[in-house]
């Protein structure tokens, strides 16, 4: 099969920060700027909320409202911004749609007050059914369905070209994006949807990241600042469409970058060294796609050690002219941090800048001629995307 | 050899199965042509109070009764023991060593409420944040309720290349996870892979979710009796288990190496709807776009088409749409159809996977698996549903539908090795 260019033509994001690539850049722009945390309504763990949203303006109808909790109203929303910055609404028929999820909001309150009635009872199952059975309510299972944010996005915005959500945490990001490029690459259909949203201020995702002794607990400080290592997680939600070059320059579309290739890898992480290997063998096969000039790196560290100081130590190793290190300022967003990383990549390029210092251990300043995002799921999967910039 | 299209043929050389039927394709494809139901009560946890107390659960071995495995723990061990038979079957690789990427579709994921009670009790605070810090240390809760974490066990186990993918379709999960696998050897990502979809979804609060849905039937007096796809009297679908993977094969590389074909995936159609979360448009546009579609990418006409392996979930809604879309695509005399439902419930995020296998031994065998419980024609149902008991047929190729919650539509054509 040929392989056909792919562009970048609209980015939705949604971050603590704000909403869209303006409101973004120019708070990511600014080397002083300060993290948006709530430290005190998930203590002992901070948090990056996201902003509240005027959801009419993306979700029209107050019934598409309801049926969803926020995890799925914020990629929706964001979904839709990227639509909008594509110039994209009347293409959405055909429009291929890959979306990385989570799993969507439990009930806290039914949750908690089920746990402390039935947790000392002898035989609580008969128990347990009536008060679920009566406590559940029947749009929640939908709201919580992890499909159900790509079925939210067909509904709410048209897209009906196909439908595919990726689970599996940072690699599911990655893997979605890869694939989505690639079928595009190869001739199966002009324009794609791909993206993913991730709320940090639940107590149900608290539950599932602490286990694995991974969060930051206490007080904030930026990734390279961080002793034991650590996750903050960052409510954000990024959604890009994807074209073919020559669907984008027949419709006149804007482009504001090339992406030139995602690769995914899986370490099994059994030794010291192992996620540098994987990083390192994805950039061998990569780099000779590199256009010539300055190298900017937007990093996917996450906090969590080792795959952090691994991927640090990769980084280092390729002497890029500048690295930005995203989570220092908006938190660690799981199946929403890689879009997130590669809209700030493709806003980088088309700006001819890079953002500014976001870590204390950021460095260097250019005008990109490629951008690298690197991503090291905190568990599992290393991935890599490479773009470039194309003539206006 | 190329397909229509021009793109690498994609054989399969190795299937694996379970069902509530058993273990094993053999003893699973015995079952459903003999039209054996392997519905029944449920066992695993108490039923009262509730609307559906029936269900096609897989007895797990290494179960410990009053202590059953989490969901994900259950879809693990379903794909791979399913990856493990497809894999010994095609003698690809060796073991430990597969030599190609890994698809895996099963459902979503969540700390199940053993757990959650067994935080409580552990806890020294009230609600979430004592949960959460009675969590502490328990790597195990993460690693078993990660998205990611059960495709990374099987990628490790079977020695799969490069990162396992993990998704979600609701119920055209297995069939998409096919369409992956598909597409990766079309590109020449790979030359084999394994494509797996599982589920094991069946504990109360899952149960409960689908009830309030009002998706389920309630029929639970004779369970063998429950499912009824495309019969008057159906009422909703009976939720169940299973797993099945395929080895799938660049057809070229499979001839070079002297492997049995089994069958070819010939075409892959999707198409998501965009009418409401749970129905499809009465219009029909994306049923049929997604049957199309497959037949397109197969370069296939309709009347080639032998038998449609349907969705024939038995909802009142499925197979209306599900029939409408069969005259539509078909006309005034569409293939038998039949679906494998009726037998071993709605396997859910396996359906595809498993209903795409039984479309092959369709092939291979060359009968048409029956619609058991099928005792009353519904006049809004005219289709020849391949009633109650098994047929000998001429079987070249196979449409399996695939219609999910959510919109996610997908069909697959299955054909015989080209001759």
């Amino acid at each position: 099969m040929t392989r056909e260019p792919v562009l970048i033509t609209g980015i939705g994001l949604v971050t603590s920060l704000g909403e869209g690539p303006e409101e973004n850049w120019t708070a990511l722009s600014d080397s002083t700027g300060t993290p948006v945390l709530d430290t005190t309504g998930f203590a002992p763990f901070p948090v990056h909320p996201v902003p509240a949203l005027n959801l009419d303006r993306q979700i029209p109808k107050k019934g598409d409202q309801r049926q969803m909790e926020p995890w799925q109203r914020l990629g929706t929303y964001a979904a839709g911004l990227a639509l909008d910055h594509a110039d994209a609404r009347a293409l959405v028929a055909d429009m291929h749609l890959v979306v990385a999820a989570g799993g969507g909001e439990r009930d806290i309150a039914l949750d908690e007050a089920v746990a402390s009635e039935l947790a000392r009872l002898p035989d609580h199952g008969p128990l347990l059914n009536e008060r679920l059975s009566t406590g559940l309510r029947p749009t929640l299972f939908l709201a919580q369905l992890s499909n159900l944010m790509a079925g939210n996005i067909s509904i709410v915005h048209g897209v009906t070209g196909s439908s595919r959500t990726f689970m599996g945490e940072e690699l599911a990001a990655a893997d979605s994006l890869r694939i989505a490029a690639e079928r595009l690459a190869e001739g199966r259909g002009g324009i794609a949807l791909v993206g993913g949203a991730f709320v940090a201020a639940r107590w149900d995702m608290l539950m599932l990241y602490k286990p694995g002794g991974v969060l930051l607990e206490g007080a904030w400080s930026p990734v390279s600042q961080r002793a034991g290592g650590g996750i903050v997680l960052g409510g954000m939600a990024a959604f890009l469409v994807l074209e073919t070059q020559s669907h984008a320059r027949a419709r006149g579309a804007r482009a504001l970058a090339r992406l030139d290739e995602v690769l995914t890898d899986a370490s099994r992480r059994r030794r010291p060294g192992d996620v540098a290997a994987s990083l390192t063998g994805l950039w061998q096969r990569m780099a000779p796609r590199r256009a010539a000039g300055p190298l900017g790196v937007i990093s996917g560290a996450t906090g969590a050690l080792p795959a952090t100081a691994e991927e640090q130590r990769f980084v280092a190793g390729l002497s890029p002219e500048a690295v930005r290190t995203p989570a220092s300022r908006i938190g660690h967003g799981v199946e929403a941090a890689f879009p997130a990383h590669v809209a700030l990549a493709a806003l980088a390029l088309f700006r001819g800048a890079m953002p500014g210092l976001l870590d204390p251990a950021d460095t260097g300043d250019a005008a990109p001629a490629s951008m690298l995002v690197t991503g090291v799921g905190q568990w599992r999967g290393e991935a890599l995307a490479l773009l470039s910039g194309v003539a206006p | 050899m190329k397909d229509s299209l021009g793109r690498p043929l994609v054989a399969v050389t190795g299937i694996g199965t379970v069902t509530s039927l058993g273990f094993g394709t053999a003893e699973n494809w015995a079952a459903i042509r003999g039209g054996v139901s392997g519905i029944r009560r449920i066992t695993r946890f108490p039923t009262d109070h509730l609307r559906t107390t029936i269900a096609g659960t897989v007895d797990v071995p290494g179960e410990v009764a009053g202590n059953p495995f989490s969901s994900p723990e259950r879809v693990e061990r379903m794909a791979a023991f399913a990856i493990g038979e497809a894999v010994a079957e095609a003698g690809l690789g060796v073991p430990g060593a597969f030599p190609g990427p890994l698809f895996l579709g099963m459902p979503p994921v969540d700390v199940e409420w053993p757990t959650r009670l067994d935080l409580t009790r552990r806890a020294n605070a009230p609600g979430y944040p004592g949960f959460v810090a009675a969590a502490a240390g328990r790597h195990d809760i993460y690693e078993n309720y990660l998205f990611g974490g059960v495709g990374e066990r099987l990628a490790d186990r079977f020695g799969t290349r490069g990162a396992p993918i993990t998704l979600t379709t609701a119920c055209a999960t297995g069939a998409s996870a096919i369409q992956l696998g598909v597409e990766a050897i079309q590109r020449g990502a790979c030359t084999a892979c394994i494509a797996t979809g599982a589920d094991g979804s069946v504990h109360a609060e899952a149960l409960i979710r689908f009830s309030l849905l009002s998706a389920l039937s309630t029929r639970n007096d004779d369970p063998t009796k429950a499912s009824r796809p495309f019969e008057k009297s159906r009422d909703g679908f009976v939720m169940s288990e299973g797993a099945a993977a395929l080895v799938l094969e660049d057809y070229d590389a499979a001839r070079a190496r002297g492997a049995n074909i089994i069958g070819i995936v010939l075409g892959c159609g999707e198409r998501a709807d965009s009418f409401h979360r749970t129905r499809s448009n009465p219009d029909g546009t994306a049923i049929l776009g997604a049957m199309r579609n497959a037949l397109a990418d197969a370069g296939l006409r309709p009347d080639q088409i032998d038998y449609v392996n349907g969705h024939g979930t038995g909802t009142p809604e499925n197979d209306r749409m599900e029939t409408f879309g069969m005259r539509a695509v078909f006309g005034e005399t569409p293939p038998p159809i039949s679906s494998n439902k009726s037998m071993i419930g709605h396997t859910l995020s396996a359906a595809g996977a498993l209903e795409a296998a039984f479309s092959l031994l369709t092939i291979r065998d060359q009968v048409l698996p029956p619609t058991i419980n099928y005792d009353e024609p519904d006049p809004n149902v005219p289709l020849d549903v391949v009633p109650n008991v098994q047929r000998p047929a001429r079987v070249r190729a196979v449409l399996s539908n695939s219609f999910g919650f959510g919109g996610q539509n997908v069909c697959l054509v299955l054909a015989a090795e080209p001759s």
